[in-house]
């Protein structure tokens, strides 16, 4: 399967199944996109017609690039293939461990943002804050259902875990004592909206968290449109000072900041820009989740424009690169070297299965985004998973589990998609939520296009 | 190859026998919570 594109001055060639990437000019280009339908003659005839003004593209140079494109072809970096469909059938058979947990510290928030897929953090449920014992009880759950995996997630979600921090800090020291005992290693996520961060969460959050997610939607109009407190007050002033101190002091660990856009900001790059302008530079942009009928969800009308935005994004990430000042975008940090295997990318994201969320309860879901719904309560922390239906649901949810998917160069990047996002746009997490179908792509061939820049750039420096 | 430059990659056909250790991130971990992929993920098999 051959995915075929230009932007920004470059003809890209991608081999989905192989994973290979090739920049061509556009005589190789037009050759690529004949060459499993046409007859030699037919390639020349027809090349040799459209490019008749060039007098420089003969019959043998033809020839040349049709004989460069089978030896691709024949060393698997060209046409490859699509093999992969039988060993995702295998994988109802495998057993899998748990990796990660989402732990939902805290059912409630103190902010009350209008776009929140968690309903101001208490999930159409109670409010609630996990006690020490429900989150120790968690941990135990994953150490003894990790198998031999050494590396296990936790990440402290809500609502907003910073109203439980004490418990944060007291399930962090603990696992810290189990992890010599089992031959764990524990790498903790905090995800906050920034209200509460002080000293005290500076200093805890840069020591333990391997990362941290902090949620900013970017220019203060912008964020203080729907990031409000109770009083209907924006959170812009007093979140961001916290925040740079926060990633100042974080020493080189990981962070993001976050955003989510939405209908109100389509030119979502200029809140990307105005965050790497605030000095954070690990960012994250994400499409905001609601239902259609929401004043801020995204339209048919918006895509052509967050198209050109994400071509925006990534010509601008280029530059500033170039100019010493670069940052990183989430969705565009592609590792074409040393990114994901092929069960990775078959298997996706591992949610009902290897990864699971867990209420204040102590009860298990699928994922953060199925919390609250009890058709998919998979099982508690005591007794494990119990729903085996639900659990198998998952398992088998995965880049073959969609018709639709079949012939799409993307899957094998997307691995299918996210299981909430179609559940909540077709009401089967087997569904394909298309909208989001369609700015993945755009993502993924933006970002296969900046590691193009970047080779060349490395290129024109290695020949200076 | 004078029209065609090939960008170096990691062969997916070949990760078949190197892959699958399970040591990776699962997805949604890191940052976006929403809509996840697979493809920004790293790999962390140290004998591929």
């Amino acid at each position: 399967m051959v995915h075929q594109y230009k932007l920004n001055g470059y003809n890209i060639v991608l081999d989905a199944c192989s994973g290979s990437v090739h920049v061509v000019d556009e005589v190789a280009y037009d050759i690529i996109e004949m060459y499993q339908n046409s007859t030699k003659e037919q390639i020349a005839s027809a090349i040799l017609n459209k490019y008749a003004a060039q007098e420089d593209i003969t019959e043998v140079d033809i020839e040349q690039c049709i004989s460069d494109i089978k030896s691709l072809e024949e060393s698997g970096k060209l046409f490859t293939p699509d093999v992969y469909e039988e060993m995702a059938f295998d994988f109802k058979e495998r057993n899998t461990v748990v990796k990660a947990l989402c732990l939902h510290v805290a059912h409630t928030c103190n902010l009350n943002c209008s776009y929140c897929f968690a309903s101001q953090g208490k999930y159409q449920g109670d409010r609630a804050l996990m006690s020490f014992e429900v989150g120790k009880q968690a941990l135990d759950f994953l150490m003894a259902n990790s198998g031999s995996r050494t590396n296990l997630e936790v990440d402290f979600f809500g609502g907003e875990p910073l109203l439980n921090w004490d418990v944060v800090k007291q399930l962090v020291a603990y696992a810290r004592t189990q992890e010599p005992i089992h031959h764990k290693k524990f790498r903790f996520t905090l995800t906050t909206n920034g209200v509460l961060i002080d000293d005290d969460v500076i200093d805890f959050a840069n020591r333990e968290m391997n990362n941290v997610v902090l949620s900013l939607d970017g220019r203060k109009e912008v964020h203080d449109h729907l990031r409000k407190n109770y009083a209907g007050e924006g959170s812009y002033d007093t979140i961001v000072p916290k925040f740079q101190k926060l990633v100042e002091r974080r020493g080189g660990k990981g962070y993001y900041m976050r955003g989510t856009f939405t209908h109100n900001n389509v030119d979502f790059t200029n809140d990307i820009f105005h965050m790497a302008d605030l000095g954070f530079k690990e960012l994250s942009m994400e499409p905001v989740v609601c239902a259609p009928t929401d004043s801020y969800a995204l339209t048919e009308e918006d895509l052509p424009k967050l198209f050109e935005q994400y071509e925006i994004l990534a010509k601008e990430m280029i530059r500033r690169k170039k100019a010493g000042d670069g940052f990183t975008f989430y969705h565009y940090m592609l590792d074409l070297t040393k990114g994901p295997c092929i069960y990775k990318r078959i298997s996706g994201c591992g949610s009902g299965t290897e990864y699971m969320a867990v209420t204040p309860w102590g009860e298990l879901f699928p994922c953060h985004q199925f919390v609250g719904d009890s058709k998919y309560s998979l099982g508690n922390i005591w007794d494990g998973v119990t729903n085996f239906a639900i659990r198998d649901e998952f398992k088998n949810c995965n880049a073959y589990a969609r018709p639709e998917c079949k012939d799409c160069w993307a899957k094998l990047y997307c691995s299918g998609g996210c299981a909430a996002n179609a559940y909540h746009a077709t009401g089967s997490i087997t569904g394909v939520y298309e909208y989001g179908c369609k700015l993945f792509e755009k993502r993924i061939e933006c970002a296969i296009m900046m590691k193009i820049a970047e080779s060349e750039e490395e290129n024109e420096n290695s020949n200076l | 190859m004078e029209r065609i430059k090939t960008i170096e990659t990691r062969d997916l056909s070949k990760s078949v026998t190197t892959g699958g250790c399970g040591e990776c991130q699962t997805s949604c971990q890191s940052a976006c919570k929403t809509s996840c992929g697979v493809a920004n993920q790293q790999c962390e098999n140290k004998n591929k």
